[in-house]
């Protein structure tokens, strides 16, 4: 990613923090857009829309030869609202592409300026990972159906984006010594990749139980939220499907990636670094999650809180180990020594 | 131990687990005489082996194991920052005989610890191995007959055509004869595909467990050692030469690869601008060295150790992980005999190298040693009269140490850190106006001690860098297990095994066609095969009226 534009690295540095300030801004305006068509949806029952709006949730859950439903039956939105509905979510999704597009700019600027990948500390971590989850959202948006995601993952990238702009936010800056190695690409790729989807996963996994429990208390409200997320058996099928992708992945970053390069750096494959047992309990705790699927009991619900464990731990990973832990060598959230004493 | 033992599990795993799951029933004469629920020895042994390798214990032993796991981050752990540990230790004296119980400063080596994961790995393997035999027996069979009543199933449909059952059958084999193993009977056809799912979920496992014994035999025969090795000076590779060495229980010190090294130089480059101005990057110490240090020695070599760029000899790697200044520091004492005369290893205590030292001058009779201690800037700025580091680069060197006379202790036989001084027998110098004297000097400068006790010059400065030197026998085995691991997990995890059943049979003049597709993974969606076979099977010319069971 070293192409010679002739730009100077200030510049490339203002540009990132422009389109990352622009990419805030946009997936605001997609959210917005996301909660007029949302609140639009409210004043229509569910079963009107199930089959023929844009946002229909259950498109994947339905039986299989039941032929479309048409509208009529029930009492259908009017023209108006069905347009607001129609428009606003198309809206919502044309800026979240946009947003995701001034996102990966920013990424692009940033990795120019400072000449290697933009993974260097915890802003750009961040600003990464917030972009993995927006980019794995748009991807199997229309795969997995999840469009009914488009709120959750517009606001939750924002806030991240706002945590990284407002209290992360450090300038470009040379790496430290041990950081220097192609492993960096390889091993901080892949637990972002991973660390991206288990989040959506986590998504999918909350709404689960969400849903979950308004089914079993009867809360569930004809024109909700809730009511219009797909059949638990299919969200419980998604969160396992992009789960499945993932695990493989941190498999990958943390396990195998992460010690060969710590053998490289530091001179031993596993150190019990308090970061490398904080990702080896989310490796288990996902582990188990894989496990709780298959077995009776555990189906279903216990595993989709399993799931939100494997979830706060890795974010507790991502953030908290670096201001929470001084002996940490990965403690790249403060300027650590470039190569430090051990055992001493 | 696997995310595939669901409620449709084989046929043998269910006729073998229905003998099981039920009540003990008396088998024979001497049996009349038990009452229910007591268990022979044998028979409390097999539960207890069935309750070990169920997967609800696999479950439970993985999440123990992540939840022992969790005080190993939060407590300071002795094996991985001792300093840190001691001063924890310190700090909290309630606690702290309490958590050396619970070997709370080892969690990792502790015996609960490894209860858990021997647990977890008997259970692994009492999963596993049975598990190997039914795959090994049932990879061959036949697909299973297609149930009598298809649409019962939860992902079923059917449709009437006007077409013969065997014309329907018939297609219906060619069809899904594509990518899955197909067996057909009266009026049905089977298919079923994706058995190596459970093959890579078997090589997982065993893949776990080949990581496990190559771990082990890794840190059995295998050793690590750091030695910190001032510039210019050599290393061979014998124990007595390293300063702190770990060897596996199985360490054989004459199996020691008999290489040697010199250090010639050490060049960073500091950061003179940005925010991480003062601080070093790239890090290179040149070194020569032979394979073969022996008798007859090997030609010699030379490398440029580089941080992430360790050098290989053998099966031995070195690797730079961190350097520091040594002061050289002369010491004579009142006659101006010199005492001491080399380089001291000053330890940096942040990142712009302040460091700090003892010199330990044995004088020529007893309780005439010199002692110093104190620390070194390598740029020093006085803020206020407070002494302070501006950055790690030499623009200003400068020693500031306090100095004692008197016994340091190094004939008593006990061996000694030399980073610590032992000040019991020892006594402060202080100026004739009873204030602490401080030895502060710039290079080449020389100051005479009180009480005409002797002088300290600062001689010049060299660096040292801190070696580690690990082997690590048949890292390769460990390599190839999570390789494999890795490869069976993605089988595990994405291939989808799935049966689909066709019955077509004629009833009221018309053929009625049924499928039914079973996901066996939990993770796939059905209705989308369903629709497809359904497609496939009805030719243009057969219209008939679908009835489907969601």
């Amino acid at each position: 990613m070293s192409v010679d534009l002739g730009v100077s690295t200030a510049t490339w540095e203002h540009l990132s923090n422009q389109a990352i300030a622009a990419a805030g801004i946009v997936y605001f305006l997609a959210l917005v857009s996301h909660l007029v068509e949302w609140s639009a949806l409210r004043t229509v029952p569910v079963k009107a829309t199930a089959r023929t709006a844009v946002p229909a949730s259950a498109t994947t859950g339905g039986p299989p030869s039941v032929p479309e439903a048409p509208a009529v039956e029930h009492a259908g939105p009017d023209e108006s609202t069905r347009f607001r509905i129609a428009m606003f979510g198309n809206l919502a999704l044309q800026l979240t592409i946009i947003a995701a597009a001034a996102h990966f700019v920013g990424l692009f600027a940033r990795a120019e300026a400072a000449q290697r990948v933009p993974w260097g500390n915890m802003y750009e971590f961040t600003i990464s990972g917030s972009f993995v989850v927006a980019a794995g959202y748009l991807l199997l948006r229309k795969r997995f159906g999840l469009a009914w995601m488009g709120p959750i993952v517009t606001s939750m990238v924002l806030i991240l984006l706002m945590v990284a702009v407002l209290w992360l936010y450090a300038p470009v800056e040379p790496l430290t010594e041990a950081l220097r190695s192609y492993w960096l690409v390889v091993h901080v790729m892949s637990a972002m990749i991973a660390t991206g989807a288990f989040t959506l996963g986590g998504i999918t996994s909350a709404l689960y139980l969400v849903r979950a429990r308004a089914e079993r208390r009867g809360t569930m409200r004809e024109q909700g939220y809730v009511a219009r997320l797909p059949a638990l058996a299919t969200l419980d099928r998604v969160s396992y499907r992009i789960h499945a992708f993932a695990f493989p992945v941190w498999t990958f970053a943390v396990l195998i990636s992460g010690p060969i390069w710590a053998h490289e750096a530091w001179a031993s494959y596993w150190n019990w670094d308090p970061k490398e047992v904080c990702a080896f309990i989310t490796w288990v705790v996902y582990a188990a999650y894989l496990h709780a699927r298959a077995t009776a009991g555990w189906r279903g619900r216990n595993a989709a809180i399993l799931a939100l464990v494997g979830v706060a731990t890795l974010w507790f990973n991502f953030i908290g180990i670096n201001y929470f832990s001084t002996t940490s060598q990965h403690s790249y959230a403060s300027g650590a020594p470039a190569i430090s004493l051990r055992d001493r | 131990m696997s995310d595939v033992r669901t409620d449709e599990s084989d046929e043998s795993e269910e006729s073998e687990e229905s003998g099981e799951t039920g009540a003990w029933r008396p088998s024979g004469d001497r049996d009349h005489h038990r009452r229910a629920g007591e268990l022979t020895a044998v028979e409390l042994l097999r539960w207890g082996w069935r309750q070990l390798t169920s997967m609800r214990t696999a479950l439970v032993l993985l999440l123990l194991l992540a939840l022992g796991a969790i005080p190993g981050s939060v407590i300071p752990q002795s094996g991985v920052d001792a300093l840190k540990t001691q001063n924890w230790q310190a700090a909290h004296p309630h606690l702290t005989p309490i958590y050396q119980k619970l070997s709370l400063f080892a969690v990792y080596h502790s015996p609960w610890f490894a209860a858990i994961y021997l647990l977890l790995m008997v259970s692994l393997v009492g999963c596993i191995v049975p598990r190997l035999v039914v795959y090994w027996r049932g990879y061959r069979k036949q697909p299973p007959v297609a149930p009598r009543n298809l649409t019962r199933l939860p992902d079923s449909t059917s449709y009437t055509t006007d077409e013969e059952p065997d014309a329907v059958l018939e297609r219906a084999q060619r069809q899904l004869s594509r990518g899955n193993r197909v067996a057909t009977g009266d009026g049905w056809v089977s298919a079923e595909r994706g058995q190596l799912r459970e093959a890579g979920n078997l090589l997982f496992h065993l893949s776990v467990l080949v990581v496990l014994v190559g771990f082990g035999i890794g840190s059995l025969f295998g050793y690590k050692g750091g030695v910190i090795l001032v510039v210019g000076n050599g290393f061979s590779n014998q124990l007595t030469q390293y300063d702190d060495f770990d060897p596996g229980s199985l360490f054989d010190a004459a199996k020691m690869e008999p290489f040697c090294f010199t250090v010639h130089d050490f060049k960073v480059q500091w950061i003179d601008s940005g925010p991480r101005q003062g601080l070093a990057r790239g890090f290179q110490a040149p070194l020569s060295y032979r394979t073969d240090c022996g008798s007859d020695p090997s030609p010699q070599l030379s490398y440029d150790l580089r941080v992430n760029h360790p050098l290989k000899i053998g099966g031995t790697q070195i690797f730079l992980i961190g350097h520091g200044y040594a002061p050289v520091i002369t010491v004579r004492d009142a006659q101006g005999h010199r005492l001491t005369n080399g380089p001291t290893v000053f330890l940096p205590e942040s990142s712009d190298f302040e460091s700090f030292g003892v010199v330990k001058a044995s004088g020529r009779q007893p309780g005439k040693d010199i002692g110093l201690e104190g620390l070194f800037y390598p740029t020093f700025a006085a803020v206020h009269g407070q002494p302070i580091n501006v950055m790690g680069q030499l623009n200003n060197p400068t020693i500031s140490m306090l100095a004692y006379v008197g016994d340091l202790g190094l004939n008593g036989g006990v061996s000694q850190s030399i980073y610590a001084m032992d000040k019991a027998g020892m006594t402060q110098l202080k100026k004739p106006n009873g204030k602490v004297f401080r030895v502060d000097l710039r290079p080449h400068e020389t100051v005479q001690l009180p009480n005409g006790a002797g002088s300290v010059t600062f001689s010049g400065i060299r660096q040292w860098t801190r070696l580690q030197i690990s082997r690590t026998p048949d890292v390769w085995l460990t390599l190839l297990g999570v390789v494999l691991a890795l490869v069976g997990l993605l089988g595990s995890l994405f291939i989808r095994p799935r049966r689909v059943w066709v019955r077509a049979r004629r009833r009221d003049g018309t053929t009625l066609v049924e499928v039914a597709a079973l996901d066996r993974s939990g993770g796939g969606d059905l209705v989308p095969v369903l629709s497809s076979v359904v497609e496939s099977l009805r030719t243009p010319s057969s219209k008939g009226q679908e009835g489907a069971r969601g």
